[in-house]
């Protein structure tokens, strides 16, 4: 699904992140963890190609990332959902619109019925009608999961999409996105919630990756 | 005006609302598109009028001729008959004539005033001929004439009729040329607009991308929206321009070069192809202006 190889990332600098090898395997459920500044957001950005690695190889459903041209990374993005840390709206659409945004983009047709009972789960009903401006932080990021997931993507990257939610909110959706990955969908999420991750490791077989000095590993099975 | 709204619905809803209204440059691109087939009604009229014109002046100038005769008075006479004689036997000729003194005074008099003594000045005698549509072989009869009246002179109008015809053609390559111009104006222009439209929603084409949206969907949204603009503008600036042109005083007899510009019969149907050629260029420079720019947003 996505495979790296020696993967190394750098802004221009000294390296952020180096000698990053992983295969992430569909159906996998796993968490990004690592301080503020590692280069989780930067990790999963170079996972839906929006930018390309400086050294190493990195695999996308199969395919080179360096080897794909805009028109290739669409398509690759109608298998991704991303929830970006900095939720990015259509501010002159609706959050109903915004939320269907990918499958209009994909010329699909859009079942109002599933976007209504999505928009019910993420708690965003009443503000279906409403412009992206209007909410509030995590009514933002609840909407940025809504669209996130509305394609059915094969993979789900989610970054700190609980950041600014209750726990409960958090929960509800934590369930969403493990009830996606009992479908088959790839699941990644950045964090600094334990707490998620430990109520997660009790739902579903999830494995946490941990950024530290620039490297990424696979941590211990005691989180 | 709705009808050509209606070919482009998707302007309106659907697809195409991905990208926020473009309030100031979908105004500029209607007002250039009106603006630009406006004046290219007027440039398409010149074109047509001036090719008119060419053909008419060659025509008419073409079938007459005059012959004049210089001689010494005592020969005038005779040469007069001679040529007069070759004129009877000669093929392409309609008719011919003699003028009678009293119309070389009234030809004169414009220019000397009404008391010439015509009767004293060595003036030379003119003879006017029409060609038959079948036409006349003005060399041929140039030889005959200088045999039988060597003092006899034949014009047949080509030393005016040439650069008459070739001004007129002239004319009718610049009103060609200035629709090319106002084409090319209008394509500056809108791809000026486009341009516009897509800098002020880079973050809306940065969002489009990271759904997943194909170059070909973000560059379909502003492109239909232009072209539809475009066709709109040039619609109504094309209406405008032929009620302009039809309002212009109509040709009459003694007309001249400016009241004979308008649009003839079929013609009128010549500036229906503005709209949609303008929708073209909109098109074409939308087109190109947003590749251009999405090639730079990953
Ligand atoms: N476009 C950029 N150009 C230069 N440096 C950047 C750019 N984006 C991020 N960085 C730097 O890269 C480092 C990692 O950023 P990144 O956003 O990946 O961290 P993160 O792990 O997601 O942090 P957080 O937990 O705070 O979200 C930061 O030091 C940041 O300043
Ligand atoms: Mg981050």
């Amino acid at each position: 699904m996505i495979e790296l190889q020696n993967v190394a990332m750098s802004y221009g600098g000294s390296e952020l992140l180096s000698e990053m090898t992983l295969k992430l395997v569909p159906g996998s459920f796993h968490f990004l963890t690592g301080p503020s500044g590692a280069g989780k957001t930067t990790f999963l950005k170079l996972c839906y190609a929006e930018l390309l690695p400086s050294a190493g190889h990195l695999a996308l459903f199969g395919q080179d990332v360096r080897a794909l041209g805009r028109d290739d990374i669409a398509g690759l993005r109608q298998k991704i959902g991303v929830v970006h840390q900095d939720c990015q709206f259509l501010d002159h659409l609706s959050v109903a619109e915004n939320v269907a945004l990918p499958l209009s983009v994909a010329r699909r047709p859009v079942d109002t019925a599933e976007l209504r009972e999505l928009l019910g789960w993420v708690g965003l009903k009443a503000q279906a009608g409403a412009l992206p401006p209007q909410l509030s932080g995590g009514e933002r990021q609840r909407a940025a999961l809504a669209r996130a997931v509305m394609m059915s993507p094969d993979v789900i990257l989610a970054d700190e999409p609980t950041g600014n939610l209750d726990w409960e909110m958090s929960l509800r959706l934590l369930s969403l996105l493990v009830e996606l990955n009992k479908m088959g969908k790839t699941v990644v999420i950045a964090t600094h919630d334990l707490n998620l991750i430990r109520t997660a490791k009790s739902q579903v077989a999830a494995r946490v990756l941990r950024i530290a000095n620039r490297r990424l590993q696979l941590a211990g099975a005691d989180l | 005006m709705r009808a050509l709204f209606a070919l482009f619905p998707a302007d309106l809803s659907g697809a195409d609302r991905v990208v926020p209204p473009t309030g100031f440059t979908a105004r500029l691109t209607l007002l250039t598109a009106a603006a630009m087939a406006f004046l290219a009604v007027f440039a398409l009229a010149l074109s047509l009028a001036t090719g008119r014109l060419a053909e008419r002046w060659s025509e008419a100038l073409a079938r007459s001729a005059t012959i004049r005769i210089s001689a010494p008075a005592e020969q005038m006479q005779a040469q007069t008959r001679a040529v007069l004689e070759v004129l009877a036997t000669t093929p392409g000729v309609a008719t011919y004539r003699a003028l009678e003194p009293a119309e070389m005074e009234a030809l004169l008099e414009p220019w000397f005033g009404p008391d010439l003594p015509i009767d004293s000045l060595p003036l030379p005698q003119l003879i006017e001929l029409t060609e038959t549509s079948a036409g006349l072989d003005a060399d041929g009869l140039r030889l005959r004439l200088s045999a039988e009246a060597p003092g006899a002179v034949l014009d047949d109008h080509t030393r005016w009729r040439r650069p008459l015809v070739a001004a007129a053609g002239r004319l009718r390559l610049l009103g060609l040329l200035s629709l090319v111009l106002i084409g090319g104006a209008m394509a500056g222009m809108i791809t000026l607009a486009a341009q516009a439209a897509l800098a002020a929603n880079v973050q809306v084409i940065r969002v489009l991308r990271l759904v997943g949206a194909r170059d070909a969907f973000i560059a379909g949204a502003f492109v239909r929206r232009f072209t539809a603009r475009g066709l709109a503008g040039a619609g109504i600036g094309t209406a405008l321009g032929m009620v302009a042109v039809a309002a212009l005083p109509a040709t009459d007899e003694a007309g001249g070069f400016l009241t004979g510009l308008g649009f003839a019969g079929a013609g009128w149907l010549w500036p229906l192809i503005i709209p949609p050629l303008a929708a073209a260029v909109a098109w074409l420079a939308t087109r190109a202006a947003s590749l251009r720019m999405l090639k730079g947003i990953r």
